[in-house]
């Protein structure tokens, strides 16, 4: 094997153990920031003897008692443990799993606690979103800095500085390690889906000239829902949020054309959709269900997903169906844009007349002032009922608002079409 | 990405209708299993029958001929197959080590072509053909 050959065994040793590693590690020292330097130290050490010595039978085990090793040596040295009586029993119980004799089983069966905690941890509500995402995806997810920074557009030492900030503000507030238990789990765990969902859509929202890190984004959300759907399997949400990001990432083949363009739901080949994907969705829909959870706002939304998924083509969608479920989903989570979607199953299942009226009712919402989707569904139900002067101006309207140059183009299209309908016709 | 990792177990050409994995191995299996699914990078999996419960089916002068196993020719035949969707090439030849497999099983790790790969008459070919499905689930239930 030669040097570089090691490098990339590393890089994927890395992938598939970081998070065991730093997990483990704030478990000992109560410090994620703390945990990941010792991590990155075991990792450093990989790099220099590896390649001489060669990976070792259980490079895993090899990097945590690296690790753990270092650790232990900078506190000693620190006399950190000293300050407090309660600390130094952990060391002590520390010691005591490291001179376990299979130190690998013990390692399993703590493990997923100490990966859910630090998943907890990393998407704690006293960081902003944007820290949550960075470090989630930094610990959790293994990325690097740089490509962390390629995914959300933005340059490295802003996303450098961001988990720096983050850590720092987690060790300055004392969180705790720990699954928030009781009253506080549930919003504790909507943050934590919130950041999954958010990761999802940064790489879903992503278009053709984006680096590839940005649509790789998907799949590493997605990764990160099914590691928490295996470390909390009761809780009904985390698989409504699953099922959610596999059915949409089901389609994200059929979306976009051959130039990059955008396709619209009811316009995709739908022998393109993943069915593996959409099964799994289903699947994952069905355990939310299952624990009773069907009425909560992932998996209400994960249902209206696998309405589109069941259906074989477009015309045989379900949209009364989809229409309830909206009007569900804005009774949990009142929003105009809930309300927007709501209008189109509306006006899909009882007539473009019955959407209209429910869309007039937002025109005059200021959160929707400035969202582009709103002229573009008004112009969309006005030109079914004929009235194209009106829907001209909409999508005009819509394309002057929307940021993406291919949907301006798209929508500048429509308001032409309107706009020969609307002219005398020609002798 | 994803990969397929088979499995070629020795000896399956030759086993018996019937043939059951040894409960041993499935329970050293079902852990990796595990293992897979809590990193959260695994599709789907499956284990196969052996080739005396199935059949070949060649195509001598473009017709068709079926024939029952087990398959005097095939030396090295599947016995299942884990799908992954991993991060590189490299992750999945990791995962693929840590299989706990015997001294007479074989792991051969495939990655999964992406339509996007093909060059632009291929992909034209492809989505012809999804089209016709298309077309043809519209006729039968049309």
């Amino acid at each position: 094997m030669t040097a570089t050959d090691t490098h990339r065994t590393i890089d994927a040793v890395w992938r598939i153990e970081s998070a065991r590693l730093i997990a483990g590690l704030a478990r000992i020292v109560r410090d994620v920031g703390l945990a990941e330097e010792f991590a990155q130290d075991a990792l450093l050490a990989a790099l220099k003897q590896w390649p001489e010595s060669g990976v070792p039978d259980n490079p895993g085990a090899w990097l945590m008692a690296t690790a753990k090793h270092r650790a232990f040596d900078l506190l000693r040295r620190k006399k950190l443990l000293e300050r407090k009586r309660e600390e130094l029993g952990r060391e002590i119980e520390a010691q005591h799993e490291m001179a376990t004799p299979d130190p690998d089983a013990a390692l399993d069966d703590d493990v997923g606690d100490d990966l859910l905690r630090l998943m907890f941890t990393s998407c704690h509500p006293v960081l902003s979103t944007e820290a949550r995402a960075a470090l989630t995806l930094r610990l959790i997810g293994g990325l690097t800095t740089d490509e962390i920074a390629r995914a959300f557009l933005v340059t490295e030492p802003t996303i450098a500085q961001r988990i720096v900030r983050a850590k720092r503000t987690l060790a300055k507030e004392q969180i705790q390690f720990e699954v928030p238990r009781g009253v506080e789990l549930a919003a504790r765990l909507s943050s934590v889906l919130e950041v999954l969902y958010l990761v999802f859509n940064e790489g879903y929202s992503a278009t053709m000239g984006d680096d590839w890190m940005r649509p790789q984004l998907c799949e590493e959300a997605l990764r990160l829902g099914r590691i928490l759907a295996e470390l909390a399997p009761n809780e009904p949400e985390v698989h409504g949020l699953v099922a959610l990001m596999e059915i949409q990432a089901s389609r994200i083949r059929a979306r976009t054309g051959p130039s990059g363009e955008p396709i619209l739901l009811l316009d995709q080949n739908r022998a393109r959709w993943d069915q593996m994907l959409v099964r799994r969705g289903f699947a994952a829909l069905t355990r939310a269900e299952a624990l009773g959870g069907a009425d909560g706002p992932y998996a209400l939304q994960a249902a209206i997903a696998a309405c589109h998924a069941r259906a074989r083509r477009a015309v045989e969608t379900d949209w009364t169906r989809i229409a309830a479920l909206y009007e569900a989903l804005a009774r949990l989570m009142p929003s105009p844009i809930v309300e927007l979607n709501r209008a189109v199953a509306v006006a899909m299942a009882f007539g473009p007349a019955a959407g209209l009226s429910l869309v007039d009712t937002l025109t005059d919402d200021p959160s929707l002032k400035a969202y582009h989707l709103l002229p573009s569904v008004r112009g969309d139900l006005l030109a079914k009922l004929a009235r194209h002067e009106e829907a001209r101006v909409e999508f005009e309207r819509a394309a002057s608002l929307t940021r993406n140059a291919r949907e301006r183009a798209f929508l500048l299209q429509r308001a032409a079409t309107c706009a020969r309908e609307t002219s005398p016709l020609p002798r | 990405m994803r990969f397929m990792m088979l499995m070629i177990p020795k000896g399956y050409e030759k086993a018996s209708p019937g043939t059951m994995p040894d409960p041993k191995a499935v329970e050293a299996m079902m852990k990796y299993n595990e293992s897979l699914q809590k990193a959260g990078v695994l599709l789907a999996l499956d284990g196969l029958h052996p080739p005396s419960m199935g059949v070949r089916v060649t195509f001598p002068g473009g017709k068709p001929k079926v024939t029952d196993g087990p398959f005097s020719e095939a030396n090295e035949v599947l016995g299942g197959y884990w799908m992954i969707e991993v991060k590189s090439k490299d992750e999945a030849i990791e995962w693929a080590k840590r299989i706990p497999a015997s001294e007479n099983e074989i792991v051969e790790v495939r990655q999964v072509q992406e339509m996007s790969e093909f060059p632009a008459d291929v992909q034209k070919a492809a989505a012809g053909f999804s089209d016709m499905r298309e077309q043809g689930g519209r006729r039968k239930q049309g």
